[in-house]
């Protein structure tokens, strides 16, 4: 029995979360014996559809057709039941994007089976199957049992590594028999935030806070951003004045995000902005107030006026990376 | 109109989360409980809409009696009635079935909910309900307007916002943006207390996912202090030491 693991394309090309779920199918078929086969919905390249056998997958189902150029939860929904079905797979992997969001819980109640969203971690066992996840807002972790005899997990971004595990990938071309009525949504416009890196896919993440003074400030976080190739973030305070927009708002009612590096500028860290950001892997504090609650889940702290320390932060980093 | 707004009762964001030594429960003792977040933007966004083009506005809470403030607090910040399902909501799945067969015989135009509660995270419950239904979804919306039987939406997507269209019935999840939430004013609370609140006992829906156990995170070790003075050290660290960039 394969292992599915829906894999999101943008504009035709495989997203980085998709090579995470890809990777977490993988890793769990190999401990359960199975194999992988990926799920495409929307248009891809067939040399853009062989790399998911850089990352496992023995196979690929391919929903080229036209009508699937954009999202539409109800009708991708069916598409993946459909492949299921086909495939006779028990287990379903998904990555917790914005569109896994919209598909893993649709299938889920479609299929009557138990989901973990958000995973963090490969699960501990099989039998039973237990997976883990965060919970209240990344203050806790849970362990969750699937008893279902379909079980689907949506991985949270960045939570699992890539890792190539090369095989040849069979590319299939599937166009199930989709109802019309089933096409419910239409997108009318899709407006990118232009040339930046998505926030929730972001390795690194520079983020500001109300210790900057002003929207005005921002020049030298973007900077410091630019340098280490990080995405940018903000507080909820400064988005709440206008300062930045709130697509960049990180925290307990803002975007949660886990990267591989978090750079506090001027946070102090409240408990909401911690929810937000805690399960970063390395976090970075630089505040004037030694007492800043930041400081306590910090791995390096800089104590000290951030309109100095900054700009060397950028000419630090710029000098790193021209020497290697 | 009429609206359905779904609501979960969830710890006070500033809560320090603990749970029972045996690591199976949350610990609630002390703790307060408010609407959640996003499900308050999506009443208040319900609010609005049944102020302008008429209606009503339903809220429901699957839960035990202990709930029933929270369901009042809603009333009072403006809906109309409220419904209580007698059950604890530990399951997504089981939650969204219950919601789906109180929703089946109404005919809502709109079923409203958060995008997520900020107790489980598990951004699922409305999609599932829309699913049970056969009704289309809009997940993660930060705008919503009504013209005639059509309501045209802005939602996030990874990198960008997508504007959809979709026709009445269907079910949205609200992200922040969607309508800054009201505070109930006195003749609210007031009339809060005579509105009505229906309990009902839950169909017996699947229950296919169990937390079995719960943890906080470790805590971390002592953070590296580096002077104002050389910044630069800091690079070499996450460089050398840390191996992230």
């Amino acid at each position: 029995m394969p292992i599915l693991v829906y894999a999101e394309t943008w504009d035709g090309k495989f997203k980085k979360p998709s090579f995470e779920a890809m990777t977490y199918a993988f890793e769990l078929a190999k401990s359960t014996n199975d194999t992988v086969t990926a799920i495409v919905i929307g248009p891809a390249t067939d040399d853009e559809l062989k790399r998911a056998g850089e990352y496992g997958c023995t196979k690929v189902l391919h929903a080229g057709d036209g009508k699937y150029g954009s999202f539409n939860p109800s009708a991708f929904t069916a598409v993946i039941a459909d492949c299921v079905t086909s495939e006779n797979a028990k287990t379903i992997i998904f990555s917790q994007t914005y569109s896994g969001k919209s598909l893993a819980p649709r299938l889920a109640a479609r299929l009557k089976a138990g989901l973990v969203s958000g995973a963090i971690a490969l699960p501990s066992t099989t039998s039973p199957f237990v997976v883990r996840k965060k919970c209240f807002s990344s203050k806790g972790f849970t362990d969750v049992e699937v008893s279902s005899d379909i079980k689907i997990i949506s991985v949270f971004p960045n939570a699992h590594h890539i890792a190539a595990n090369n095989v040849s990938a069979n590319i299939q071309a599937v166009n199930p028999v989709i109802a019309e009525s089933l096409f419910n949504t239409k997108v009318n416009e899709v407006k990118k935030t232009s040339g930046k890196i998505a926030l929730t896919e972001a390795e690194i993440v520079v983020s500001g806070g109300r210790g900057l003074k002003g929207p005005e400030n921002w020049g030298m976080v973007e900077e410091l951003a630019d340098a280490l190739g990080a995405a940018t973030a903000c507080s909820k305070p400064v988005a709440d004045m206008g300062w930045r927009p709130h697509h960049e708002h990180v925290g307990q009612t803002g975007i949660t995000i886990s990267p591989n590096l978090y750079i506090a500028i001027g946070i102090s860290g409240a408990i909401q902005h911690l929810a937000g950001v805690s399960s970063s892997k390395v976090i970075v504090v630089i505040n004037a107030d030694k007492e800043a609650p930041f400081f306590k889940i910090a791995d390096y702290g800089i104590i000290g006026d951030a309109f100095q320390v900054v700009p060397k932060l950028t000419e630090a980093v710029k000098q790193l990376k021209s020497s290697h | 109109m009429k609206f359905l707004v779904c609501i979960s009762h969830v710890p006070d964001t500033t809560t320090k989360i603990t749970f029972t030594p045996d690591g199976k429960a949350f610990n609630t003792a002390g703790v307060q409980f408010i609407i959640n977040p996003y499900d308050e933007m999506a009443l208040t966004r319900a609010l609005e809409l049944k102020e302008s083009l008429g209606g009503t506005v339903t809220v429901l809470n699957v839960g035990s009696a202990v709930t029933e403030p929270t369901l009042r607090k809603a009333l009072a910040i403006g809906a109309d009635d409220a419904i209580r399902i007698n059950a604890e909501p530990t399951d997504a799945l089981f939650v969204a079935a219950e919601i789906a067969a109180i929703a089946k015989n109404e005919k809502y135009d709109i079923i409203f909910g958060g995008r997520e509660s900020i107790d489980y995270n598990g951004c699922q419950v409305m999609t599932m309900v829309a699913e049970f239904l056969e009704l289309p979804s809009v997940a993660i919306a930060t705008k919503l307007d009504i013209t005639g039987t059509t309501a045209t939406l802005e939602r996030e997507i990874d990198g960008g916002k997508e504007i959809v269209s979709v026709n009445l019935p269907f079910v949205v999840s609200a992200q922040k943006d969607f309508a800054e939430p009201r505070i109930p004013n006195m003749r609210g609370i007031m009339s809060a207390r005579t509105k009505p609140l229906k309990v009902t006992e839950p169909i017996s829906a699947l229950k296919p996912t169990t937390s079995v156990a719960f943890q906080t995170p470790p805590p971390k070790s002592e953070c590296k202090m580096i002077s104002p003075e050389n910044p630069g050290e800091l690079i070499q660290l996450l460089h050398t030491e840390a191996k992230i960039i």
